[in-house]
């Protein structure tokens, strides 16, 4: 067994592209069902928006970066007034099936023969990233520590979602600190009481979606730049679960804990995934368990490992354990 | 607000406006505060809501009593806004309220409390206090992103919180998650919160349900000390003892309708509100002959049944 590639593969994963793109669109989610309590199951679709819009504008029509990234955004807002306008009247769980429903849409619609033109079928969209890659201050080399090291293109990506992402936790910890956010987390316990007060709530839970789908959508940018290319089976309904793990898994409604969250799931992802993958290729598995079958097992260990601490830690990482208690009145 | 009015003045201000005037429904009020015309409110092909004419009297305390089913709390959702009226109209302070949403009837000064209480279990007592106040500068996306721009207006909002918690011996529990707050507790938090938006008009929907008697009493007293404190007060209750203790007047409904009004201590015994609540052909006093073979009928029925067993 290679422990020194798993270590490596393991520390490099707590940081990588997959965490940070991972971690955006859970701090999205984490604004809109950590403190509005929105059942937002089409996360996918405004990452999938946004890094189509960008790739779209760049790759199909030759338009300028500056512009897809520009593009990317309204076309998120849009989906989200889109989803919400009809929706977040209702009741919670409407909004859970309308957007589950639309994610599914918008990802086919992406991978549509009809559109092929103009999205590119289910082989997506490439050669958009140059001009992003182009203002790279980092020169050609690698760069990190030891033996966990990237190179240029994956250093910059990772500086600018890095940075984001400290944007992101800055802006959510401003908000959820003042009267807007206290609004969001009394909307949350019950919508009713807070109408009876005199607050606007269909107002604020469009505020949370829009908001929670800009920062979702810039996780977007972050997964099309660092595999400079989108596909659209790539925002499929089992990303936003992902990204709900992740959250649950941190802890709803605490600042930091979609991107810890974030940064545990994929280690323990990749940690799990390269073990058995190792041990299975030196036999350790004799005949039960193949190189080949090695990717389904760790989803289910990864599984069991997240039964296991809604178990005995239903709080999540940073969850106050007297939240949950409260529930059980 | 009268600051040099006494208990009594306001009570007996409240009583002397009601003086001579009809115990029939829809009877005009001297200065009425919610004028409400024929609102109605079908759920297929049920009426649940059919009220014609009804008035509210301001700086009064109004009962709103009914039996079960009468369509109280239909009514309440109405009028705040909840639920959307079929057909009528009704004012507040002369403003026509019909298809306004709630929030709006809230910032407007007619401020409800709801019968299953709606403590916001996880935030603290403070910070639900803190939500009821109006106006708030950091309840603005953008301005919440500068905390210096909602602080001032802040600090002013905890103070007057916690005079209220004060007031309403919840000042202990400031820091208390409200889910963790007694039944009582969670009533007399919601009136307080609701008190925090600066109201005209307080609904309260059956304060006293669900509360221990010890707490009632003081209860009671806040809702007097609103009338005090020179706000209308309309609740609905099902505790006679209570509607006979605080209210000035009081507004019986039976299967959707208003059957009558008047005062507290002979509305009781107006013939529409016993047929109300006990049903147009309730039992007349028994008989002397009547109770006779009642009891002559129970006692054949124990001989047969000893008989029987022996």
């Amino acid at each position: 067994m290679d422990w020194n590639t798993i270590f490596i593969t393991t520390v490099e994963a707590s940081i990588g592209w997959q965490t940070v793109a991972y971690a955006l669109a859970a701090i999205g989610i984490n604004i809109q069902f950590g403190y509005a309590g929105l059942l937002n199951f089409g996360q996918a679709a405004f990452l999938g928006v946004a890094a189509y819009g960008l790739a779209v504008t760049v790759s199909t029509f030759h338009l300028s970066f500056w512009l897809g990234i520009a593009i990317g955004l309204v076309a998120t807002v849009i989906l989200a007034f889109l989803l919400g306008i009809p929706t977040l009247r209702l009741r919670a769980d409407y909004l859970a099936i309308v957007t589950i429903a639309a994610a599914e849409i918008v990802r086919l619609v992406f991978r549509s023969v009809a559109f092929k033109d103009v999205f590119g079928g289910s082989d997506g969209r490439q050669n958009f990233s140059g001009d992003f890659f182009a203002i790279n201050p980092y020169s050609p080399g690698t760069y990190g520590i030891g033996p966990i090291s990237f190179d240029e293109r994956t250093t910059w990506v990772l500086t600018v979602g890095w940075i984001l992402i400290a944007l992101s936790c800055a802006l959510v910890y401003l908000l959820m600190k003042s009267p807007w956010g206290r609004v969001m987390k009394a909307i949350r316990e019950d919508e009713d009481a807070v109408r009876s007060l005199g607050k606007n709530v269909f107002s604020y839970k469009m505020q949370a979606l829009v908001l929670g789908g800009v920062i979702g959508c810039l996780g977007g940018f972050i997964f099309a730049l660092s595999q400079a290319s989108v596909q659209p089976d790539l925002f499929g309904t089992e990303f936003t679960f992902y990204a709900y793990t992740i959250v649950i898994l941190g802890g709803a409604a605490r600042v930091f804990s979609p991107v810890v969250g974030a940064a545990i799931f994929w280690v323990l992802l990749v940690f799990i995934g390269n073990t058995l993958d190792e041990a299975a290729r030196a036999g350790a598995f004799g005949s039960w368990v193949t190189v080949s079958q090695v990717g389904s097992v760790r989803f289910m260990l990864v599984g069991l490992g997240l039964m296991l601490l809604l178990i005995f830690r239903p709080q999540g990482i940073f969850g106050d354990k007297r939240e949950i208690a409260l529930d059980a009145r | 607000m009268h600051a040099d009015t006494t208990v009594t003045s306001k009570k007996a201000a409240a009583v002397a406006a009601f003086a001579g005037l009809d115990s029939e429904p829809g009877v005009a009020k001297p200065d009425p505060i919610l004028v409400i015309e024929k609102v109605v409110r079908r759920f297929g092909g049920l009426t649940a809501v059919d009220v014609d004419h009804v008035e509210v009297q301001r700086g009064s305390i109004t009962a709103l009593i009914g039996p079960n089913g009468a369509g109280k709390t239909t009514f309440f959702n109405q009028l705040t806004g909840f639920d959307t009226a079929d057909e009528g109209s009704w004012s507040f302070n002369g403003k026509q309220l019909k298809g306004v949403p709630a929030h709006r009837v809230a910032r407007s000064g007619m401020v409800r409390t709801f019968q299953l209480t709606k403590a916001l279990s996880k935030l603290t007592v403070m910070e639900n206090m803190r939500l009821g106040a109006q106006n708030q500068r950091g309840e603005n996306f953008f301005r919440a992103l500068i905390p210096g721009s909602w602080r001032g207006q802040e600090d002013e909002i905890t103070e007057r919180a916690e005079e209220l918690l004060e007031r309403f011996k919840l000042a202990a529990k400031r820091d208390d998650f409200a889910g963790s707050l007694s039944g009582g507790q969670r009533k007399l938090l919601e009136m307080a919160r609701a008190l925090m938006v600066g109201p005209e008009l307080v609904m309260l929907d059956e304060p006293m349900a669900g509360v221990n008697p010890a707490l009632t009493q003081s209860l009671l007293g806040h809702v007097k000390d609103l009338r005090e404190q020179g706000m209308t007060v309309l609740f609905v209750e099902h505790d006679m003892d209570m509607v006979r203790d605080i209210s000035d007047w009081v507004i019986v409904m039976a299967q959707g309708t208003v059957i009558a009004e008047g005062p507290p201590d002979t509305i009781m015994s107006d013939n529409r509100v016993i047929d109300a609540y006990l049903g147009a052909h309730h039992d007349a006093p028994m008989s002397v002959e009547e109770a006779e073979e009642q009891l002559q009928e129970a006692e054949a029925e124990l001989e047969a049944e000893i008989e029987e067993k022996a």
